[in-house]
């Protein structure tokens, strides 16, 4: 990791072999200031999780030790007393369960749903949906906590599954809404002139061409599901808790068990940071999605 | 529904007028699931909502409340304790925060516009924080910003600077969570300047360059006016977020925001009341009131964009 960091300006005296032509700058000053800028917000950015993971290896003892900042021995113990005794396997089944239902379900819901919404140019349902992701989600939380205990389903996975889609549906016909609009309707209509219904055009034509804009949405909605922390909070039970709840749970006694926290935080934001490392054009294309058409 | 598509000319009528019928029909056979899922989930707690602010509710959900009109509004109109403290903690986040990644996104998106070697871990960096979990992400925070074993204030004292309360400190724990929110969704900023920026053509600029114009005229008088209508999309995505942040501040500071609800926005204060003390009522009454601000703003922001197009 510290080589990713350094990585930049090492290679800067490269930059007049650059191919791509680029205005000539008047002073050299430039290139000097933008790669040490660059580097110092490379260091800002990943410093804090450098850190987190350096602790995740430290007894508790070495992290109240100012002189074993840097120099330690590393233990592998925090790691094995959060997934050992703290049962953390159950919470990552748990939070990938929930994440991934929660995604194909909104999947099924809102990539049609998009699709009719960005055809028809149907302006007031796409509000309705969108409105869900303006709406405070602690406002939806007590009607569904009163009716959801009414049917005896809280603190199962499906209260859960059904809490994450509020997330995920929107952001899903958000994203599909922006793909569709930019996918041209002149295949489908040639589609439909070689015979092929308006649904099966969709189905056949118009699905398999959406397929980059269905990962970009299933990975960030997984992500945000993953990462959900409110819902859970309030709605999952002992043998549901999700990551963050369980997480949280650390801190609720009197001392905290640095060491072991750490561990918890370097597990779950590990495995969403290699999905996003492997995952990072389709990540980027969906968080700036509609930011460039005004 | 494969089986809508493939009927048509092997087996005439039932089939066929179910299929002829369903394609009439995809535009609301498409949306209306969704609908109704946000019907059903959404507009139904909503209107729920609104009706338990004008009552009493108090205690377990399934407690007998009464109607008492606007006498909730009333009480969190007058309440300066408590509500509008939160009001301005909300808006002070908020404002605070987007400001700084406004400024800090725009500066590293223009120094990432021009392509150079070891933009991919820049690019790489910038993204890492964008993903990570919040609750994580505030448990990293409160060890680093620790008052005794805490890395900040270890810094600190390297260059001379006695050492800082941070998040446990009455008046630095707002200010430390801005900052946590701005190492974390200053990215997003990035990426939305930084998709903005590629979109644009060079010309403008290289036509202020040929009339003489500085980097400074250059940015702000050709780049920022075409730039204008990114800017406005990531404000508005970012308050929409930041109004809201709930995470952070909760894992960090838990129940009430602090023991001096230093840092207890309207979100928090609406859980507390909500699941913390089951003040049904007055938890619905703020909820609405915090529905309408945020609508507000948003209506506002959009408004003032379209009528100066």
């Amino acid at each position: 990791m510290t080589d990713t960091v350094t990585t930049p300006a090492v290679t800067t005296p490269a930059v007049p072999k650059r191919t791509v032509p680029r205005r000539p700058h008047k002073s050299r000053a430039y290139p000097i200031f933008r790669v040490t800028i660059l580097t110092l917000t490379v260091l800002v950015f990943i410093a804090p999780l450098i850190w987190m993971l350096v602790a995740s290896f430290k007894t508790n003892v070495d992290i109240y030790d100012s002189s074993k900042t840097f120099f330690f021995t590393p233990t592998l113990d925090n790691y094995a007393n959060v997934l050992g005794r703290n049962n953390y396997f159950t919470f990552i089944f748990n939070s990938s369960w929930v994440a991934l239902w929660s995604t194909v379900l909104s999947l099924i819901l809102g990539v049609p749903a998009a699709y009719a919404m960005s055809r028809f140019s149907m302006q007031r349902s796409a509000m309705v949906v969108l409105l869900a992701r303006i709406i405070p989600g602690v406002s939806l939380l007590v009607p569904w906590y009163f009716i959801f205990a009414n049917l005896r389903l809280v603190g199962g996975f499906s209260v859960l599954i059904l809490s994450h889609m509020f997330v995920a549906l929107p952001l899903i016909v958000y994203l599909m809404m922006s793909f569709f609009d930019s996918l041209p309707v002149e295949l489908e209509d040639a589609a439909q002139v070689d015979g092929l219904t308006p649904i099966g055009a969709f189905l056949r034509i118009t699905l398999p061409l959406s397929v980059p804009g269905i990962a970009t949405a299933s990975i960030l909605s997984f992500i945000f599901s993953w990462n959900n922390f409110m819902f859970a909070l309030v709605l999952s039970g002992a043998s549901t808790k999700t990551l963050p709840v369980a997480i949280f749970n650390f801190v609720s006694y009197a001392s905290i068990d640095w060491g072991s926290l750490m561990s918890a935080a370097v597990i779950v934001t590990v495995p969403i940071m290699v999905i996003a490392l492997f995952t990072q054009k389709y990540i980027v294309s969906g968080l700036t999605a509609g930011a460039t058409k005004g | 529904m494969t089986a809508t598509v493939t009927s048509g000319t092997t087996r005439p009528t039932a089939r066929q007028a179910w299929s002829s019928w369903a394609n009439h029909h995809r535009k609301w056979i498409f949306a209306a699931p969704a609908m109704l899922f946000v019907g059903l989930l959404i507009i139904v707690p909503v209107v729920w909502t609104g009706y338990l602010s004008l009552t009493d509710a108090q205690g377990s959900v399934r407690a007998e409340s009464e109607f008492v009109g606007i006498a909730n509004y009333l009480q969190v109109f007058r309440d300066t304790e408590r509500f509008w403290p939160a009001v301005l903690r909300t808006f002070t986040f908020t404002s605070g925060a987007i400001a700084a990644e406004m400024v800090l996104g725009m500066g590293i998106a223009l120094l990432l516009w021009r392509p150079f070697k070891g933009e991919k871990w820049v690019r790489v960096a910038i993204l890492l924080p964008l993903v990570a979990t919040p609750v994580a992400v505030g448990m990293m925070w409160r060890l680093i910003f620790d008052p005794n074993i805490g890395f900040a204030n270890q810094l600190l004292n390297w260059v001379g600077i006695p050492s800082q309360p941070w998040l446990s400190g009455e008046a630095t724990a707002l200010p430390t969570l801005m900052f946590v929110d701005v190492w974390q969704w200053t990215p997003m900023i990035v990426l939305i300047l930084l998709a903005g920026l590629t979109s644009l053509s060079e010309e403008p600029d290289e036509a202020a360059r040929i009339d003489g114009a500085n980097a400074w005229q250059r940015f702000r008088f050709v780049t920022l006016p075409l730039l204008r209508s990114t800017v406005i999309v990531a404000i508005v995505l970012r308050a929409i977020d930041a109004l809201k942040t709930f995470d952070i501040l909760y894992a960090t500071k838990g129940k009430g925001g602090g023991s001096f609800h230093e840092v207890e926005t309207l979100n928090v204060y609406a859980f507390g009341l909500s699941f913390d003390y089951n003040d049904y009522g007055i938890a619905s009454t703020v909820l609405i009131l915090f529905f309408l601000l945020i609508i507000a703003i948003m209506w506002m922001v959009t408004y003032r964009r379209k009528g100066e197009r």
